[in-house]
């Protein structure tokens, strides 16, 4: 029998810790149980996307979208649809907002306002063989600018397209890669940025994993257009599966001559290694990384000198980021034009976004820019959890801000994120509801930029630890109204004198929140913020222990049964939070 | 094998095409012509499987690109088995009935690509007038 249907199970860290591995296991012991194997291929592809209702298996030529699948489920697929060829109904997605099974994942709100340029190939095709990504017109890019192209002809091509660094800063790519060609002739080097380091973002973890051809190639498009003959890919060895499928990448790109000496026979030599860093957030910023690949302490340098001057060892050096990278072959391959034809005025393209948060549905997405943060939210995501309302969106990790509802209607592109004292970021998106504390938000990113500050400058250093601390304060109740002046007088005066970006944009998520929430913190300072203990209700057996401490009496419930805290009338005394023996009153 | 030249690596990729061709097909959704083949139990008995087998071989001889070759269960008329569908861009869907390895390359050519019918295998013209 012909192979007549192909089965692609996601292989990204997040399903696989969902065990789509044994999946794919099981499934094709099953098939080779029923002499299927031939006729059905099980297909292990890169990230889909769609995180939250992880692991996928996706069924084609039938287009059908299973979501949540458990391994004990895969025996009903196979005996179902692939052998009876019925669709298996109670695993299909169920929309959020209209409560319908949708089969296809076309019809899916999650996927009907994407549009995939970095994502194009993830959750399509076997990232780990090559000839599935030469299928899809993969190396072709690399192959036409070496034949036809001059560098400065790529350079210019990458500047008409307007691709700007997705890394965050939103440099254009095209004029970086002409600083460092502009450089006198010599040893140069093109670094790929996979130093991804917010809380809560994994973009370019999943495009690593799920088609890292796209990023070699890039590179070695980027090594011609700068003249460097060395690509460096430096990435966290917390990412054990994106380092995998890089190694496999680049061993089978070796083996068909898209990298090494002589490309496609025009003569230029190119080749790429792999740099481990040990996971430090500063690493993320150019010159830090650059000292880090070095052997050096992971610290910044001040800038200028640039890297595209003096980067790997004092040699002109591009840094770009993966998801940069991953836009670069369709680029070629379908004219400056095509990509600068999306977007909005001065950001071109897509940007890939990872949801996360109170959300429905949570993972990446890839809109072109000017997607309003509604489309986002409501469209994509399908809305707020449990129907609450939506407060703010963080967007930027520790180096950003919040947008509010009052923004939820902007385009978002790199300008008007700024604009609105947020930024763009690498694309983690946390979403937040009414009951989030946005004190509490704020003390989170500072906890991680105080912890992963490297130490170099003093305002850094010290100032974002004296930041806390007031947060820590403010949040444990004993803080003061002259707290907030000092915070802000703080979080300016970091800004203005750190020495890298990880110092100038810490403060923004205190001062984004400050001004958007102001109230919020003005409650803990005045110590007018209503608290109270709550009573976990699977925890509580009903002793009554707590009702008989409580000096206000706002505990009820009766023996046996789980009781309930008064929120109005608690004083926060704590005295049945030490009363209680079973771990089931939570703090404020 | 190290590539030489970009004539080269398209030759190669029209090699590898291959690989990709079902999930290219179930994504693309323009003048999509779906054949379903009904692989119930008595589906199977009849010769379904072969069946199947044979479209997949023609539509792939014929190089249909827009053809789906769709496996589902039980269509209903199982003393007409191998059952299959057909569903065209802009024409009511057509049943047809007993459609075994012999008849099958006459079936794709006359109904799919000449969009005509074969009346002696039709079971359901239209859907509309069958529930009537």
């Amino acid at each position: 029998m012909k192979n007549r249907m192909s089965l692609l199970v996601c292989g990204g860290t997040g399903c696989i810790a969902s065990q789509s591995n044994e999946m794919i296991d099981l499934l094709r012991t099953k098939l080779a149980e029923l002499n299927m194997s031939d006729e059905i291929t099980v297909i292990k592809t890169g990230c889909f996307g769609f995180c939250g209702q992880g692991p996928i298996i996706k069924v084609q030529p039938d287009n059908v979208f299973y979501v949540k699948v458990k391994l004990e489920d895969i025996e009903e697929i196979v005996n179902e649809h692939i052998v009876k060829g019925r669709t298996v109904d109670r695993l299909l997605f169920e929309d959020p907002k209209e409560k319908e099974r949708v089969k296809e994942h076309k019809e899916m709100d999650f996927y009907k306002k994407q549009y995939r340029i970095a994502l194009r190939n993830c959750g399509f095709i076997n990232p780990e063989d090559i000839s599935e990504y030469i299928a899809v017109r993969g190396y072709e890019a690399l192959a036409t600018i070496l034949q036809e192209n001059t560098p400065n002809e790529v350079i210019d091509i990458m500047k008409q397209s307007k691709l700007r660094g997705r890394g965050g800063g939103g440099f254009p790519t095209g004029l970086k890669w002409e600083l460092t060609a502009k450089q006198p002739k010599g040893q140069k080097y093109i670094i790929c940025n996979a130093d991804e380091g917010d809380p809560g973002a994994f973009m370019d973890r999943s495009i690593l994993e799920g088609d890292p051809h796209s990023v070699l190639e890039a590179m070695a498009v980027g090594g011609y257009a700068t003249g460097a003959s060395i690509g460096l890919v430096y990435i966290r060895a917390e990412y054990p599966l994106a380092i995998h499928r890089l190694e496999t990448a680049i061993k089978q790109a070796r083996e068909f001559g898209f990298l090494g000496k002589d490309i496609f026979g025009s003569g230029f030599d190119f080749d790429i290694e792999i740099r481990l860093g040990a996971g430090a957030f500063v690493c993320g910023e150019e010159t830090a990384l650059i000292n880090s690949i070095e052997g050096l302490r992971g610290e910044p340098n001040k800038k200028p000198p640039f890297p595209s001057e003096k980067g790997y060892k004092d040699r002109p050096t591009s840094v770009n980021n993966v998801e940069t990278f991953a836009n670069i072959p369709p680029i070629i391959l379908n004219g400056p034009e095509w990509f600068s034809s999306i977007g909005t005025e001065n950001s071109k393209g897509t940007k890939v976004f990872a949801l996360a948060g109170k959300i429905n549905n949570i993972g990446l997405v890839e809109v072109p820019m000017g997607t309003t943060l509604r489309e986002i939210i409501y469209d994509i995501g399908g809305g707020i959890i449990d129907g609450k309302d939506f407060k703010a969106v963080q967007t930027g990790g520790p180096s950003g801000g919040v947008i509010t509802k009052e923004h939820i209607d902007t385009p978002i592109d790199y300008e008007s994120l700024k604009s609105i004292g947020s930024m763009m970021g690498s694309g983690g998106m946390i979403v937040l509801d009414e009951d989030d504390d946005m004190v509490e938000i704020s003390k989170f990113y500072l906890d991680f930029t105080q912890d992963e500050s490297c130490g170099k400058c003093t305002p850094c250093r010290i100032g974002t630890k004296r930041m806390y601390e007031i947060l820590d304060k403010l949040t444990s109740m004993e803080g003061d109204p002259e707290d907030l002046e000092i915070l802000e007088d703080l979080a300016v005066n970091i800004k203005h004198s750190s020495l890298c970006g990880l110092g100038q944009s810490a403060p923004n998520p205190v001062l984004s929140t400050l001004d958007f929430f102001r109230e919020e913190y003005e409650a803990y300072a005045y110590r007018t913020k209503k608290q109270f203990y709550k009573i976990i209700p699977d925890k509580c057996i009903g002793c009554t222990k707590c009702s008989r401490v409580c000096p206000v009496d706002c505990i009820t419930g009766k023996v046996k049964e789980v009781h309930i805290i008064d929120e109005d009338a608690c004083i926060a005394c704590g005295a049945c939070f030490d009363a209680c023996r079973f771990e089931a009153i939570e703090k404020p | 094998m190290a590539i030489k030249s970009l004539e080269e690596l398209k030759k190669l990729r029209a090699s590898m095409q291959k690989s990709i061709d079902l999930r290219k097909k179930g994504e693309s959704d323009d003048n999509a012509v779906e054949v379903l083949v009904g692989m119930g139990t008595c589906g199977i008995a009849a010769g379904a499987r072969e069946t199947f087998n044979e479209i997949l071989t023609i539509v792939e001889d014929k190089n249909l690109d827009n053809v789906k070759v769709i496996s589902v269960g039980c269509i209903g008329h199982c003393s007409m088995e191998p059952v299959v569908q057909i569903n065209m861009p802009n024409r009511e869907s057509l049943i047809y009935g007993k459609i075994t390895k012999e008849n099958a390359e006459n079936l794709i050519q006359t109904v799919i690509v000449e969009e005509g019918y074969i009346e002696e295998n039709l079971l359901i013209e239209s859907f509309v007038k069958a529930a009537l």
